[in-house]
């Protein structure tokens, strides 16, 4: 047998080690059409950033500049001082963000343990019914929630965006199913120890499930830092903004200062592109367990 | 009391009275669910039953809404010289184009990407997937602004190539397929990642065994690789599928006033409908309209895709 089977390489692979003049020419058409995916996918961000540090007048010249050669920080200037707002849009998502955050942490653990490791009568259907409301698309909550808000006087205010964001039960199927896979031996020998019920999900569960809870944590946090439709409708004052809302409304409120639109854009942008690569393991982490849609 | 629960079989028995012996054995299972589900109550389910009573009323926020039955299903579709149904046409376009464009070019992607290093395989990855991240809203500004009529990128491009300026989504005949061009550009990062997970767990003795008669690597992705990664296939159709039919915040942004009705899509009709004339009845029709279509369409394409998934 002339053929070498070499474990170390994945599937399609071709195995024999002697690449004949078809193979190598394949390969670097594979390289190239690679290489090509990753220059379309990220020229549109490359071109964001390069127009945001280019002044207006030189970035409606053609041909364009494809590098920064006239960088400078002119536009952001501008938004911060024609844009007041800016900066709250920022905080506001914050706020909204991390509370939305930190409450699918507690909650959505909460109930993946008590679905995953607790027996009581209609745990079944309890769980079937929230599974079958994932088909359900959210526009179809829109106008009851949209009244209800109105009707409470919520409409600009951001608990408004807050509590509609805790609605999400897709976290509670991936607690759920991670807690499932922890050994039911650390929580007896807990018990056994003295420990209260909430002190066993506390002291035990919690820690075990720091790795699904911070997959958990980034796509409920990136999902709703770009969430539109529904701040969209609630929040109609600017200085309630969120980031995506404000920056969509600069380009009403500042039609041909296209400057002025890339620098907000932007520097919504760099947070959420930071985060990801320095989070991009448990992200794709994430879109592994069935979190993410993109 | 710790040592009486922890023992499953015998916890709560010494307690007399059945209602206390059913909350010591039970209780703390739904505490810990019960949070959860208040919250999915509130905000999901109630709203849900609500929307649809609703959508059999002409409501007024003032509180005399009068019951209607299903005209505001009718209305649906024949109000404004029937754009909903220009809108459906639209939607149906854009999702059939994005979602056979999305399977194929991550399928293609992460073949190629498969006996690659696992250095570069994590490069390509993190590549495709970091535009996904970025808000639908800021994508949505960056290609307005490419698509722009004066000064636009891609005039330029096509210019390169002696095609006189277009005007893309200012026009109406270009608008729609602007926009799905853009949405086929975009790498469909989610099947990159989970095509690459599943070809990743194909055990590989049967590439060996497969390669021990003789096939080639062409002939194994044929017949080992793709029939195993059909499952994966079919959760990718229904999630890009669900996606398409929700699709609002980048038309929003890339044509927020429409160009005629060419740009018009279920959700930014039901959008304008109950957010801008404020007819609730109406939208709420409309969003239960995208409610069948998509579980129609999940229905349809768990049958079809099932039916051939032994190879």
């Amino acid at each position: 047998m002339a053929i070498t089977l070499d474990r170390q390489r994945t599937p399609a692979a071709p195995i024999q080690r002697d690449s004949t003049m078809q193979q190598r020419l394949g390969r670097v058409a594979a390289w190239v059409l690679l290489i090509g995916a990753a220059v379309v996918a990220l020229f549109p961000l490359y071109w964001l950033f390069l127009s945001a540090v280019t002044p207006t007048t030189e970035s409606i010249k053609i041909p364009p500049d494809f590098i920064p050669i006239h960088a400078s920080i002119e536009n952001f200037q501008k938004l911060f001082r024609q844009a007041k707002d800016y900066p709250r849009w920022f905080a506001n998502s914050l706020l909204i963000t991390l509370s939305i955050t930190f409450f699918h942490l507690f909650v959505d653990t909460l109930a993946g343990y008590g679905f995953a490791k607790k027996e009581f009568p209609g745990k079944g259907i309890l769980f079937a019914v929230l599974l079958s409301t994932l088909m359900i698309p959210p526009q179809v909550t829109l106008v009851p929630l949209y009244i209800v808000t109105r009707n409470l006087n919520l409409l600009n205010n951001p608990l408004a965006v807050i509590l509609q964001g805790s609605a999400n039960v897709l976290g509670v199927f991936l607690m759920r199913q991670y807690i499932q896979t922890l050994p039911r031996e650390l929580e007896d020998a807990a018990r056994v120890d003295g420990c209260s019920e909430f002190g066993v999900f506390w002291r035990v569960i919690l820690p075990l499930s720091r790795p699904a809870m911070g997959a958990l944590a980034i796509f409920t946090f990136v999902r709703h830092w770009n969430d539109y439709i529904w701040p969209l409708i609630t929040l109609t004052k600017s200085s309630n903004y969120t980031l995506p809302v404000g920056v969509a409304s600069l380009q009403t409120e500042f039609q041909t200062d296209y400057g002025i639109i890339f620098a907000g854009a932007a520097l919504a942008a760099l947070p959420i592109i930071v985060f990801f690569l320095l989070f991009q393991r448990s992200f794709l982490e994430g879109v592994r367990m069935g979190a993410v849609k993109g | 009391m710790a040592d009486l629960t922890y023992d499953r079989s015998v916890a709560g028995r010494s307690v007399g009275n059945p209602v206390m012996r059913f909350f010591k054995r039970y209780g703390w299972g739904y505490a810990f669910v019960l949070p959860s589900l208040i919250t999915f109550s509130i905000f999901t389910l109630i709203p849900v039953i609500w929307a649809f009573i609703i959508s059999l009323q002409n409501y007024r926020l003032n509180g005399d809404s009068t019951w209607v039955g299903f005209d505001n299903y009718r209305l649906a579709f024949t109000t404004q010289s029937g754009v909903f149904k220009i809108a459906i046409r639209n939607t149906l376009i854009y999702t059939v184009f994005t979602v056979v464009t999305n399977l194929f070019v991550g399928l293609v992607l992460s073949s190629l990407m498969q006996p690659l290093g696992k250095w570069a395989q994590t490069f390509f990855r993190a590549a495709y997937y970091l535009p996904s991240v970025v808000s639908a809203v800021i994508i949505g500004v960056i290609w307005r602004w490419i698509y722009n009529a004066q000064w636009g990128f891609l005039n330029y491009i096509v210019g390169l190539f002696g095609i006189p300026p277009q005007r893309w989504i200012a026009s109406p005949d270009l608008a729609l397929q602007s926009i799905v061009a853009q949405r086929m550009l975009t790498i469909p990062a989610t099947a990159v990642v989970l095509f690459s997970a599943a070809m990743a767990s194909v055990p590989k003795e049967l590439y060996e065994a497969a390669a021990l008669d003789g096939a080639g690597a062409i002939r194994q992705w044929w017949s080992i690789t793709l029939p195993l990664i059909k499952s994966t296939s079919l959760f990718l159709v229904v999630l890009y599928t669900i996606a398409s039919f929700e699709v609002f915040d980048l038309i929003q942004v890339m044509v927020p006033s429409g160009v005629g009705n060419s740009t018009q899509v279920i959700v930014t009709q039901i959008y304008q409908t109950g957010f801008q004339q404020y007819r609730y009845g109406v939208a709420a029709a409309q969003a239960f309209v995208l409610f069948l279509m998509i579980a129609a369409a999940a229905a349809v394409q768990f049958r079809l895709l099932r039916s051939d998934v032994e190879y």
